[in-house]
């Protein structure tokens, strides 16, 4: 194996990246939002559910499950909202990050690359198929992982500080969420760039692989429905469970994807 | 295989669905040979190109390449080779140097040589400058040396470059052709594929013409176009004459045919001479009878008369033997070969 090759492309794809416009400003934007934003609003959820026709924080915390009032029954209701909000709600959120900086990461890297015309040059070099699929897709999972983590950690500052006046107390992490950090997301990054290389291996564009790849976002969708509306509760168990679904998924999807990123058919898309 | 050949393919084959990119190419390559692939577009020149390098299957036949299997050495034999290829090599987000310097790692060049070594190709291909600039600001002229110093980054045995003068202007064309040359003379073996007629005149010691896939000619330059007319093509400029007069005057003048006045002042004669003798006796029986002569030229069939009057199919190949017969693998497009000597290269006697 030739790590040095292998190293060579991560360093390159990662500073082309560094210059893509298009590519950097989801890559900012989305983890401000999800990582920043959403967790300081949270410190002001007591506040809002108080406000005369914001009831609506209130009545999701009366219609959440017998299972998620019984955790949440040491708690306050100012302290039940936020840690609904901040520990269970917003944890199926976090999982976009990994999976989105993936997808945007490998669409540039893979499709972007043909889209480019750069691609024939690096079909040349003495790399085999493996090293260069290895290289592209540690350049899309090493930022996601990076994202992902310095995400973690920045929303459990943003998280504790924000929700120290109604909490009095360091409450984040939990055990759930260093698992859906250290498990889950990784499975989730993983299913993004399997994903992707298959799309990218049908289409021409960056866009076109962006777009279609994105549709991987779905299943979180329907994890931050289901449990707003009380058919889904994330425990340690359940999310633990889901890390191994998705790398199930991910492994299907990336040996899948490694069939199609054969250099001959490559070069003849080139 | 001698060790001095570097190329050897038989009966080499590459089909896209219905479509036949390579027939049956027959190609040997020795060391320190510049080799031209001439065709049209789609004629199978790139597609010769990625077979031979490894980075596409063949559909049928066999290629050595530096002593190696393509198909199942590609790594180690894309190692001793260089590609400059017709599309971009380094990304316009990327500096000539970080484009450089990441395929100098890809290549494997030691690491303590990586810096000094794109340094020094910076250098020659007169980069420095513009090093830390973004590929996209370079002008398609620098990006045209940025790819070929990439392609010599690990000091190749084996140069492919396709297209190399591709898009540039007069004077970027001929820096890079100056640059072909220099290695040539360095002794670097070199697949060239053209359009370029002039280029693979000056540059290769032979041509290997494609059309649709299948070779239609091969040898080198001289030979080629040598072979393609009989005699001696001749242009001369003449005082105002009556056209009938001129054509009269050389019937019947041994060695000569082919005859054709133009009559204006000057008057345009053309003709074919079986030998200078022929061109001597024609001169002196025109100055005779009174005729002013202002010019006489030899006219020497160039690559590019081969190259159209093969395309043409004017004229069939003349003797079982000749150039165009000799072509491998091409038996029937040989016999379709032709050409007729047209206006090209002047030399005048």
């Amino acid at each position: 194996m030739n790590l040095r090759a292998i190293r060579a492309i991560v360093v390159k794809d990662m500073t082309v990246l560094r210059h893509a416009k298009a590519v950097l400003i989801p890559l900012i934007v989305v983890p401000l939002v999800l990582l920043l934003v959403l967790p300081a609003l949270a410190a002001f959820a007591p506040a809002l559910a108080n406000v005369p026709g914001a009831g609506n924080l209130t009545d999701l915390l009366e219609s959440m499950p017998e299972v998620m009032q019984v955790r949440l029954a040491g708690y306050d209701q100012d302290q039940k909202m936020v840690v609904l909000l901040l520990t269970y709600l917003f944890a199926p959120l976090y999982l976009i990050l990994p999976l989105m900086v993936a997808s945007v990461i490998a669409a540039d890297t893979f499709a972007g690359e043909r889209e480019r015309r750069t691609l024939e040059a690096l079909l040349y070099t003495p790399t085999s198929d493996l090293e260069l699929l290895l290289g592209k897709l540690l350049a899309g999972f090493l930022p996601a992982m990076a994202v992902a983590w310095g995400g973690f950690v920045v929303y459990a500052i943003v998280a504790n500080v924000a929700g120290w006046p109604t909490m009095g107390q360091v409450f984040f992490p939990t055990w759930m969420w260093l698992v859906l950090a250290l498990w889950v997301a990784p499975a989730v990054a993983a299913v993004g760039l399997g994903a992707t290389v298959i799309v990218s291996s049908k289409v021409s564009t960056f866009q076109e692989a962006y777009q279609i790849g994105a549709a991987v976002v779905l299943p979180i969708v329907l994890l931050v429905v289901g449990q707003a509306a009380g058919v889904v509760v994330l425990s340690t168990a359940f999310v633990a469970a889901l890390g191994a679904v998705f790398w199930l998924v991910a492994v299907v999807l990336l040996r899948y994807g490694a069939r199609s990123f054969r250099r001959g058919e490559l070069m003849a898309r080139a | 295989m001698t060790p001095e050949r570097v190329i050897e393919t038989r009966g080499l084959t590459r089909r896209f669905g219905a479509v036949t990119a390579v027939d049956a190419l027959d190609l040997t390559v020795e060391r320190g040979e510049v080799v031209g692939l001439l065709g049209h577009n789609g004629a199978g020149k790139t597609t010769t190109v990625r077979l031979l390098n490894g980075v596409l299957a063949p559909s049928a036949g066999s290629a050595l390449v530096l002593g190696l299997d393509p198909a199942a050495d590609g790594v180690a034999l894309r190692r001793r080779c260089g590609v400059s290829t017709e599309t971009p090599s380094v990304d316009d987000r990327l500096t000539g140097r970080q484009g450089l310097t990441f395929f100098a790692e890809v290549y494997g060049v030691a690491p303590a040589r990586v810096v000094a070594r794109v340094d020094e190709l910076l250098a020659a291909f007169d980069l420095s400058a513009a090093a830390d600039q973004r590929v996209g600001t370079y002008s398609k002229g620098m990006r045209q040396r940025l790819t070929l110093a990439r392609a010599l980054l690990h000091e190749p045995e084996l140069l492919f470059l396709d297209e190399p003068s591709a898009g540039l202007d007069p004077v970027a064309a001929r820096e890079v052709d100056e640059r072909i040359a220099r290695l040539r003379e360095a002794g670097t073996t070199v697949l060239l594929c053209t359009h370029n007629l002039a280029q693979a005149q000056a540059l290769c010691d032979r041509v290997v013409v494609l059309e649709r896939g299948l070779v239609v000619a091969s040898g080198a330059p001289s030979a080629l176009a040598a072979d393609l007319g009989a005699g001696l093509a001749v242009r001369a400029l003449l005082g105002a004459a009556e056209s009938h007069d001129v054509r009269s005057l050389l019937t019947g003048t041994e060695g000569v045919e082919g005859i054709d006045v133009v009559a204006g002042d000057p008057c345009e004669l053309r003709f074919e001479a079986r030998d200078q003798a022929a061109i001597a006796a024609s001169v002196r029986t025109l100055v005779r009878a009174g005729v002013e002569v202002f010019a006489v030229e030899r006219q020497v069939p160039s690559l590019e008369d081969v190259y159209f009057a093969l395309h043409r199919g004017e004229r069939r190949s003349r003797e079982p033997g000749g150039w165009a017969a000799e072509a491998s693998g091409s038996t029937a497009a040989a016999a379709e070969a032709s050409g007729s000597a047209a206006a090209g290269g002047e030399e005048r006697t």
